[in-house]
């Protein structure tokens, strides 16, 4: 099918549950609301005419008021290719989870999770993939705030031990007057060199 | 289990592992013994029953071929299950990518697949133009791409079937592979001044002329190249013990694949006859002629180890033959179209898709109108080419969980980002 072909056919066959539909540059595109999503998803799949058997690439997009899940297919046997937008709220984002119709979402929307704080209804097992399972906040939003540090590692790049720093425990092989003292040596020692 | 303590203390940043395997596979990460110490008075022979074990491969094992850990679910020798934790390397390339002009970004997209930087920067190149609409790249410069981006897949894939006999046990194919690829790489040192991460292909075309006499070089390491396959094929594809460890093992049926997002090698290893330089031709690859390889391999079945591997092995001879045609075609000319320092692209958005060694690259690119992009999504194909381990090594032996893994051919810089 054509993509002005394929549009049409989708405005027919959703007639009602398309919130918009239309061309972004050169590949057709709808948007549907979360609520309709896991139905449109079952018929892009089954109708013969659709056959979108390959989900190319699953993002997800910070538009302030909205998070947005944009799903990028293809169609092995028809050869076409959509993009369906689905959009839910920023206080409680919640789109329903279409593992179950192609396995490919599996990774990806627990991508989608991890960085931008998606939550998939339905997903078999939903946690961060890429960030470690403590991590807080999801950086692919816009407010996300850089931490200062993590674990005691320090992200500023301001921090340095100074003498009268508690080290931690399993580092601390001599007291802080025994490390003064070495460096106050060392200081010693170095200055009698240069002069 | 050992491995638990061990796993804690070097790493005790991260979850404990039996709070990962309660979390994600609903089952208690318990000390597992394989002989019960309390046999149970039902069992017909109490002194034989068997748990099932859990192991842990990786994060740092040489078969990884990067950070990469594996979880195994055990029964005896058989794999039940397999749970991969990726994330090591993540490098925040997405995050990167907002921050950064379009034209800066050429450098990170070189550090993701860095087995493949030519071929990243042709995708990202591509997707730039295409969002900005008004480019006209120079011929020229279109035809230097593809020659490069061939010569770096021959590159990527020499490293892939090298290191696929090291993880099987033999390492002279390896040491074959590598002598090979240097010459690749100097061919490419005397372009872009580098071996490895090479910023060559910019936006707009590439970033000089190729060099006096390098046609002549490229030529003569084609020729050098066509009897180097033939040995490696001597000495690794048809050898007995390399089938009898590859074929029929980690089969994955086209479905399967599909449906797992699955693409590149991996895609036509199981039969399946794509290839993005054929059915959506971008640049200039609808000039050329070549073939497209598809599964199964010289024995075993579709869809196996040994059907990807001789994808791969063909693949490098259909990229050398496009790559002199190439240098048959090349036209003169400028290799850089106008283009201003900062570049002005339109709002819009944009999802290109280009045929990496590991399969589809894609960059989905919104512009807002400003000079960084909004939003810039990687669809990375080792990322969805590893996310099928689960369900290919099922039912596998362990000594067989290398053999599979190796086959996926993954780069961890690319599916961590």
């Amino acid at each position: 099918m054509t993509p002005q072909a394929l549009v049409e056919f989708l405005q027919a066959k959703f007639d009602g549950k398309l919130l918009e539909s239309g061309m972004t540059g050169s590949d057709p595109f709808i948007r549907v609301a979360p609520e309709d999503w896991l139905s449109v998803a079952q018929s892009l799949r089954e109708t013969p005419e659709l056959q979108f058997d390959y989900l190319m690439c699953l993002s997800s997009v910070d538009r302030k008021e909205l998070l947005e899940a944009v799903y990028h297919f293809y169609s092995y046997p028809q050869q076409h290719r959509l993009e369906v937008k689905v959009a839910a709220l920023r206080e409680a984002p919640k789109i329903p989870s279409v593992v179950h119709l192609w396995k490919t979402a599996d990774w990806h929307e627990r991508e989608a999770y991890d960085l931008m704080g998606i939550e998939f209804t339905g997903h078999p097992h939903l946690s961060r993939i890429l960030l470690p399972d403590d991590w807080v906040g999801h950086p692919l939003r816009k407010d996300y705030q850089f931490p200062t540090e993590y674990h005691g590692i320090d992200h500023t790049g301001r921090k340095w031990l100074t003498l009268e720093d508690k080290i931690p425990e399993h580092l601390e092989h001599q007291t802080p007057e025994e490390r003064a003292a070495k460096a106050a040596a060392g200081r010693a020692g170095a200055r009698g060199g240069t002069s | 289990m050992a491995i638990h303590g061990c796993y804690t203390a070097r790493f005790p940043r991260r979850l404990l592992l039996k709070d990962f395997m309660e979390s994600l596979l609903g089952m208690t990460a318990q000390p597992q013994r394989l002989h019960s110490a309390h046999p149970s008075p039902d069992s017909p022979e109490p002194h034989l029953v068997t748990d099932e074990m859990v192991l842990n491969m990786g994060p740092q094992h040489p078969s990884t071929h990067g950070i990469l850990r594996l979880i195994l679910k055990l029964d005896g020798e058989v794999v039940r299950d397999v749970q991969a934790e990726i994330g090591y390397l993540h490098r925040c390339k997405e995050k990167i990518g907002e921050n950064l002009q379009y034209n800066q970004y050429t450098t990170y997209s070189d550090r993701m697949d860095y087995l493949a930087g030519m071929n990243n920067n042709v995708g990202h190149a591509i997707a730039v133009e295409r969002l900005m609409g008004n480019i006209q790249v120079p011929e020229r410069a279109e035809y230097i791409r593809v020659i490069m981006a061939e010569l770096n897949r021959i590159a990527s894939h020499l490293v892939a079937l090298g290191t696929y006999g090291v993880d099987i046990g033999a390492v002279t194919p390896f040491l074959y592979a590598f002598r090979d690829r240097e010459k690749i790489l100097d061919l490419f040192e005397e372009v872009s001044g580098a071996r490895l991460l090479y910023n060559y292909v910019r936006i707009g075309g590439v970033v000089r002329d190729l060099p006096e006499g390098w046609g002549d070089r490229c030529r003569k390491f084609l020729d050098y190249l066509a009897p180097r396959l033939d040995e490696f094929d001597t000495v690794l594809s048809l050898n007995p013990i390399f089938i009898d460890r590859t074929a029929k093992v980690g089969v994955l049926p086209a479905d399967v694949a599909i449906n797992y997002g699955c693409t590149g090698p991996m895609l036509r290893g199981s039969g399946v006859k794509r290839d993005l330089r054929k059915d959506e031709p971008y640049s200039v690859y609808s000039r050329f002629s070549f073939e497209t390889p598809v599964g199964p391999g010289p024995r075993g079945v579709v869809g196996d180890c040994l059907a990807r591997y001789w994808v791969r092995i063909r693949e490098m001879r259909e990229s050398a033959k496009i790559v002199r045609q190439a240098l048959d075609q090349l036209p003169s000319g400028p290799v850089m179209a106008k283009l201003p320092r900062i570049l002005r692209v339109p709002p819009g958005e944009v999802y290109v898709r280009t045929e990496n060694p590991r399969g589809e690259l894609g960059f989905y690119i919104i512009s807002d109108g400003s000079p960084k992009p909004y939003r810039f999504k990687v669809r990375s194909p080792a990322y969805c080419n590893l996310s099928v381990i689960g369900e290919i090594s099922r039912g596998a032996l362990v000594a067989d969980m290398v053999a599979i893994l190796g086959s996926i051919d993954i780069v961890l810089g690319e599916v961590d980002r």
